[in-house]
């Protein structure tokens, strides 16, 4: 790949080209991986009936969801460190937009520590709101972002962004932020329908057969709409059709498969889906790495916002060094964590699904010993609110 | 612009003074929670010694874990206000200083928060060795954090390893980055600060139930006697390895940054066997109503030396001005005088109670002494303060530069429009200020081991045959 892209636009240097691609892989790592505990999080307000089933939820990303974040920080100081043009432009002109997306993660991420330290409904159901919201409004943001990054932004000379917020908010990127938080929707829906038993499990795989129809109809419409901004700028990048056209058929297929009971194609499949999505928007871009929308000449590229030689040497050689190492641990956390989980068997509660056939496939498991400990949260005693 | 300019400055400074009241807490007990864990380890043979162990690493674990989770959330923030506020920094500084960065997040945060992960959820899961061998590299990734970020932070004081090509510095020499000689210092300045600082919290959270047990006629509790103890050896280690540092830093200073060493003591004019400012009442001109110095003290400190010379606030002004042009190259004077004073003093006060701590556990009467005690917990403070009012110092010290002798702060801000700012100044704000409450509740609530019966319970071991079973934790 370094190879073929280098060859096409021999101006810029291997180097470059190569911290395109690493900026690109994080990103789809990064939607890959927050992606699901995104829509995790707004399955709280889709599927949970009661605090036990968003505890089941919560726990499901529990052990992994700030490791899947720190993609998001290493993408960002990849950025700063190798295209700081790309990162301080970015940066200033999405300044509202990333200040909301800061605020919402900054919510989420104490929710997860601070809902369970303390009992009463209230406290409960305020982290609750603050792990929805603060899930829902990222997803929704992010896809705005790269629709604005490859559409085009007010960017003038010396990179500076001349737009507003407003110049942000526009049908296409709309369209761009609908279809992300949709794909994380059905990503987190298929995942919780993976990672839980029984009644909980059902209704994420409803969730996530109603979601599969509408976040296929998004993502056409906005692969569609891109590639008819890009046939009019006549400036397609470099993507090869398959790519947009597998981003499109793996979401498609994902409800079929979960009729069909494969839970863990299903999630193979969103993924696929999303880093097709992310794949396409960076092919797109290419050699760009931000779009000025008043004139070419004002684009940044990987040449024009690109950081020193030797610094992108040097980030080179550690990522070279250290990546694998990261990727090694972090799969074998998933793997430490793998399995379903169950609502705990809580004294005196029946569990209606407790007769229905287990599941089908992974390993399963009540918290039986949780069961002394957690009985004032006893779902008799809650009310659910979804 | 000016506007845009003083609001970002605020801003940064809010939101860095907020994260870095926790960055210390967590850095100090991953550590000192390895410690206890591992004490806990080696003890297993031993039922009560370990279940004693096990109990006082629950008992912190629970304040490491509410602290944790939004000194996570507030540094994100950190890494992305460079581009939003300081976009011009970004575009001068990105190669040298974002390099660092880059690296932190890739070797330090993976580390931190995927251990941190295994280590909350895995217990049952993993064996107990790898269980240990998690929270010793939570404390290794907190450790590494801190070293990147202060290379950036080093490099901003003291820039090496680079060279100036066009608008923009660029790095020439990552080694000579990381190998800062004000780096070494302020590194290990940090790090033993941390210790004191998560010390000085389990010696107050220890003395309050330690008193509450004197009060109730019961022997104290060994939980409390234990970790006051722990905290006492460590403490003093860490406090006395802090002020070695930070003189270290000092001399470091008064060669590299000499205008902050001056107006650190407010020193009008270059003199010889300076005498150290302890205190001024009055304005710090040269005229004030009333004032406490050390002879010598100064030059001793800054130079290793009783006659030695330090530099006065007049003479490198006119150097500065010489060399990169006319304008006001002074920081303001009253907040590098009083802050450095405030750190020093809480300083020379927790060493004091440190010391005193360690004689009269030695002499056996820790748990008896309540005076000692009560001043334990408020004494909590001191090293918050401290770490604060030594960033103040080391930042605004700087000024005018953002980067000394290279950029000014006024040439990095972004070009953004002031509605912004007020926005995101006001957000953060509000944000961090009711975080700040909500921590602080939950914080006082745990330490004073009440909480416990309402949460889920944290470390309850799987039975032997659910093994893989993931308990519900949060």
């Amino acid at each position: 790949m370094t190879f073929i892209l280098a060859g096409v636009h021999s101006a810029h240097t291997g180097f470059e080209v190569f911290w395109f691609i690493v900026i690109a892989i994080l990103w789809s790592g990064y939607f890959v991986l927050e992606g699901f505990d995104f829509g995790v999080g707004i399955m709280l307000g889709v599927v949970a009936r009661d605090d036990l089933d968003r505890r089941v939820l919560i726990n499901t990303i529990g052990p992994v969801w700030d490791g899947n974040e720190v993609w998001l920080l290493v993408a960002g100081g990849a950025t700063f460190a190798a295209f700081p043009n790309w990162y301080a432009t970015l940066f200033s002109g999405f300044y509202l937009p990333l200040f909301l997306i800061l605020a919402a993660l900054i919510f989420r991420g104490v929710a997860f520590e601070f809902r369970a330290k303390r009992a009463f409904p209230a406290w409960r159901v305020a982290w609750d709101h603050a792990i929805f919201w603060g899930s829902l409004l990222p997803a929704l943001l992010w896809g705005v972002a790269f629709a604005n990054i490859l559409r085009g932004v007010p960017i003038g000379a010396n990179f500076t962004y001349l737009g507003s917020f407003f110049n942000l908010l526009n049908p296409y990127s709309l369209v761009g932020g609908v279809t992300t938080l949709l794909l994380f929707s059905l990503h987190g829906a298929v995942f919780t329908s993976l990672k839980t038993t029984d009644d909980l499990r059902e209704r994420a795989s409803r969730a996530a057969k109603v979601l599969a129809p509408a976040a296929t109809a998004a993502i056409v419409a906005f692969l569609a709409w891109t590639y008819v901004n890009a046939h009019n700028a006549h400036n397609t990048g470099l993507v090869p059709p398959i790519v947009p056209i597998l981003a499109i058929a793996a979401v498609a297929v994902v409800g079929w498969l979960l009729r069909e009971h494969l839970e863990g194609w299903a999630f193979v499949a969103t993924a696929v889906g999303l880093v097709c999505l992310v794949a396409t928007i960076f092919l797109n871009l290419y050699p760009r790495v931000m779009v000025s929308s008043i004139s070419p000449a004002y684009d940044l590229t990987i040449g024009n916002s690109a950081s020193a030689p030797y610094t992108l040497k040097v980030m080179t050689i550690v990522a070279l060094i250290f990546t694998p190492l990261v990727l090694v641990y972090q799969g074998w956390s998933y793997w430490v964590f793998r399995g379903r989980l169950s609502r705990p068997a809580l004294p005196g509660v029946v569990e209606p699904a407790a007769a229905a056939p287990g599941p089908a496939e992974g390993e399963t498991g009540s918290v039986a010993p949780e069961a002394g400990a957690t009985l004032e949260e006893s779902p008799l005693t809650e009310s659910g609110t979804s | 612009m000016a506007m845009t300019l003083d609001l970002s400055r605020w801003q940064f400074g809010i939101t860095t003074v907020f994260h870095f009241m926790f960055v210390p807490l967590t850095i100090g007990l991953a550590l000192l929670l390895a410690i206890m864990q591992t004490a806990a380890y080696r003890t297993r043979e031993d039922a009560e010694r370990h279940d004693k162990w096990d109990r006082i690493t629950r008992f912190w674990r629970r304040l490491f874990l509410i602290n944790f989770a939004i000194g996570v959330v507030t540094g994100i923030v950190q890494e992305f206000q460079f581009g939003m506020n300081w976009s011009l920094y970004s575009r001068y500084v990105g190669s040298v200083f974002g390099a660092p960065l880059a690296v932190e997040a890739l070797l330090a945060f993976f580390l931190e928060s995927t251990f941190l992960g295994v280590w909350i959820f895995g217990k049952g899961r993993v064996s107990a060795r790898v269980h240990l061998a998690s929270i010793w590299l939570v404390s290794v990734g907190t450790m590494l954090s801190a070293l990147f970020i202060l290379a950036a932070n080093a490099w901003m004081q003291h820039p090496v390893g680079y060279k100036v090509v066009g608008n923009r510095a660029v790095m020439t020499n990552f080694w000579a980055v990381m190998t800062n000689s004000t780096l070494i210092g302020s590194f290990l300045h940090v790090l033993f600060s941390a210790l004191v600082t998560s010390t000085m919290l389990i010696l107050g959270v220890s003395g309050w139930h330690l008193l509450k047990d004197r009060r109730a006629g019961h022997a104290p509790r060994p939980v409390f006697a234990t970790s006051a103890k722990l905290a006492l050896v460590v403490g003093v280690v860490a406090i006395v390895a802090t002020m070695f540092f930070g003189d270290n830093q000092a001399r470091i200073m008064e060669r590299q940054q000499p205008m902050k060493m001056a107006a650190a003591e407010a020193i009008y004019n270059t003199q010889n066997g300076a005498s150290f400012s302890l205190l001024t009442i009055g304005d710090l001109s040269g005229n004030p109503i009333f004032q406490i110095r050390l002879p010598h003290m100064l030059s001793v400190l800054a130079d290793n030396n009783w006659d030695g010379a330090v530099q006065g606030l007049n003479q490198i002004q006119a150097r500065e001005a010489a060399k990169y042009g006319p304008g006001n190259y002074k920081p303001i004077l009253w907040v590098t005088y009083w802050t450095f004073r405030i750190m020093v003093g809480c300083g020379i006060l927790m060493l004091v109670l440190l010391a005193a701590g360690l004689w009269l556990m030695r002499r056996r009467r820790l748990e008896q002494s309540a005076w000692f005690l009560r001043i334990a917990v408020f004494a909590i403070a001191l090293p918050f303060v401290a770490n604060t009012t030594g960033w103040i110092f080391t930042e605004m010290g700087r000024q005018p530069w953002v980067v000394y002798g290279l950029l000014k702060t006024s040439q990095a801000v972004s070009h953004i429009g002031t509605g912004y700012v007020v926005t995101t100044l006001v957000g953060f704000t509000a944000i961090y200020s009711l975080l700040a409450a909500v921590d602080f509740g939950l914080m006082a609530r745990y330490a004073r081991g009440e909480g416990t019966s309402e949460e889920h319970d944290d470390e309850s071991e799987p039975e032997p045959g659910d093994d893989r079973v993931p308990a519900l934790v949060y």
